[in-house]
């Protein structure tokens, strides 16, 4: 029994000791922190999980504190610890519009894209592109190896089974750009998740040699540039070059497009409504508009027609407010007459504010 | 001095901590993905095991035998090395901040490692009253340099494992665990090297 009360004894001593140790090397070495620093680090999830790119949270803390690093640099902690964060550091959260997230820019798949050869070697798409720059017929196209699934930290990124090439979950993606470093073939590329064109094809050359070889691959034929009424696609290198700024997201390029390289989110495409009751018949939405899709007499209700594109110029004109730019598909599923203000009615706050 | 050399050899090749003994796994399997971090991990499992053998010996010698408390030394031993490893980091964190983030990430992960706690049991019971001294440091810095070959050894397995066209029950850890089995057979050839 009293060997038992040593034995605990000295072991309670000894820690005793040793934890008085402790604190006073903490004390006697304490190195002096930025108390923002502190902050930032508790806001962190601490899981260390090094997703950011920084060894651990204590690095990402250090990072942020220093203004180095975006105050959304934590993929795991997501809106809300961005938002924490930037209130510690004073700064603007960012909205949603600029969540970036990786795109394929490549829509070659097994039955669109030929074939060169069949390919046996190392599942790997940098040791395919050695052997004469990959199978597929164009240059360009995404092998569908999976480099990038395996550079994907968060399961955000998959090779579809039928149709051979990688897609992005865009829910999981935290756009932290690990996949696009590791493509040998440049495919992929972070985008704003809310954009509403994008040309999904990089092939930079000749129509033919495009049409030659994939069945969605952009030929060059300028059909978007013609069509964009707003002078935001140019042509570079046989393919159009959207800018961003000028681009309202009308997507009469995706709707032109022969081929379908130009993607259009079409389940997001908005449509401009007038609310009669506040409809002075002033015209000046009618003069705006580039489609023709606003008809109507001087001093009488306007209609908005199918033409609409929802390019949204017309909104900031009104000088009543009356028009508003819900998305299309939800007027459509409320199977009524566009145009009328019940629709506007009908369609809850947060939807005419999208 | 061929006591020391055999001691080397021994901690190194022919009880290999990982290969023979079975000790330090979870670091073993955890970070062995890249052969950059398996260096790092073995540098720093190798400051600790070296720095914890020393004190392990002086509380072993001046506070277990004398007291008849060698039956608490297991407990006794994760308090040291815990105490000790924790206060590495305040130290290294302000006297040398390129080595403290050098090492950082790993110290806390190695406070509790069972191959660490082994060589500190290993250095009292190897042989006949326990190594001396300079024995004791010469064996936990041997073992450990002895667990970071064995780390980097199948990390440079593990990612040319990776790009490899593995089926897919064997692709991931199954292959790895395979991998690990058969280096373990490899480094049985080592075992007459002493005796």
């Amino acid at each position: 029994m009293t060997g038992i009360l040593i034995g605990t004894g000295v072991l309670a001593a000894v820690a005793l000791v040793f934890s008085l140790l402790l604190t006073l090397v903490n004390k006697a070495f304490a190195v002096p922190s930025d108390p923002t620093r502190d902050q930032v680090r508790d806001a962190l999830p601490g899981a260390n999980c090094g997703g950011c790119g920084y060894a651990g949270c204590d690095a990402l803390a250090d990072a942020l504190a220093a203004g180095k690093a975006p105050v959304n640099a934590c993929p795991v902690g997501g809106a809300a610890v961005a938002k924490k964060v930037a209130s510690i550091l004073g700064k603007d959260a960012g909205a949603e519009e600029t969540r970036k997230i990786a795109t394929v820019v490549c829509q070659g798949t097994v039955d669109r894209c030929k074939t060169k050869f069949t390919y046996y070697g190392i599942e790997d798409c940098l040791a395919a592109t050695l052997i004469n720059d990959g199978n597929r017929a164009c240059k360009y196209a995404c092998l569908g190896l999976g480099t990038c699934v395996r550079a994907c930290k968060f399961d955000a990124i998959h090779i579809d089974e039928y149709s051979q090439i990688a897609r992005v979950d865009e829910d999981k993606c935290t756009g932290c750009g690990a996949c696009v470093t590791a493509c040998p073939k440049q495919v992929l590329d972070l985008q704003p998740v809310t954009l509403p064109v994008r040309l999904l094809c990089r092939a930079a050359e000749e129509g033919y040699l495009v049409s030659d070889n994939c069945k969605i691959g952009c030929v060059g034929c300028e059909l978007c540039m013609k069509a964009c009424k707003f002078d935001a696609i140019v042509m570079e290198n046989h393919l159009p070059i959207i800018n961003k700024e000028k681009c309202v997201g009308c997507m009469m390029c995706a709707e032109v497009c022969p081929t379908g390289a130009m993607w259009g989110d079409f389940d997001n495409r908005h449509i401009a409504l007038i609310d009669r009751d506040l409809c002075i018949g002033c015209g000046i939405c009618k003069k705006t508009c580039q489609f023709e899709a606003i008809s109507g007499e001087r001093k009488s209700v306007h209609e908005i027609n199918e033409a609409c594109t929802g390019c949204g110029q017309c909104v900031p004109k009104c000088p009543k407010k009356a028009i508003t730019l819900p998305v299309r598909l939800h007027v459509r599923d409320a199977n009524a007459k566009v145009g009328t203000s019940e629709v506007v009615a009908a369609i809850p706050e947060t939807e005419t504010t999208k | 001095m061929s006591s020391l050399l055999l001691i080397i050899v021994g901690g190194v090749l022919v009880n290999n901590f990982v290969m023979s003994q079975f000790l330090g796994i979870c670091a073993f399997l955890g970070v062995s993905k890249k052969t950059e971090t398996a260096l790092g991990m073995g540098m720093a499992v190798t400051f600790v095991m070296a720095i914890a053998s020393l004190f392990t010996y002086f509380i072993q010698r001046y506070l277990l035998i004398p007291l008849k408390l060698e039956y608490m030394q297991t407990i006794a031993f994760i308090l040291i090395i815990a105490v000790l490893v924790q206060s590495v980091e305040i130290v290294l964190k302000k006297t040398s901040r390129s080595l403290y983030q050098a090492l950082g990430i790993y110290l806390p992960l190695i406070t509790t490692n069972c191959a660490v706690l082994g060589v500190a049991i290993n250095n009292t019971t190897a042989i006949e009253g326990g190594y001396n001294l300079i024995q004791s440091v010469v064996n936990g810095t041997a073992g450990a340099l002895g667990f970071t070959l064995a780390l980097v050894a199948f990390a440079a397995i593990r990612e040319r494992l990776a790009l490899g066209n593995m089926p897919k029950w064997m692709d991931g850890f199954p292959g790895a665990l395979i991998g690990a089995g058969l280096m373990s057979i490899a480094f049985q050839g080592f075992s007459g090297l002493i005796h």
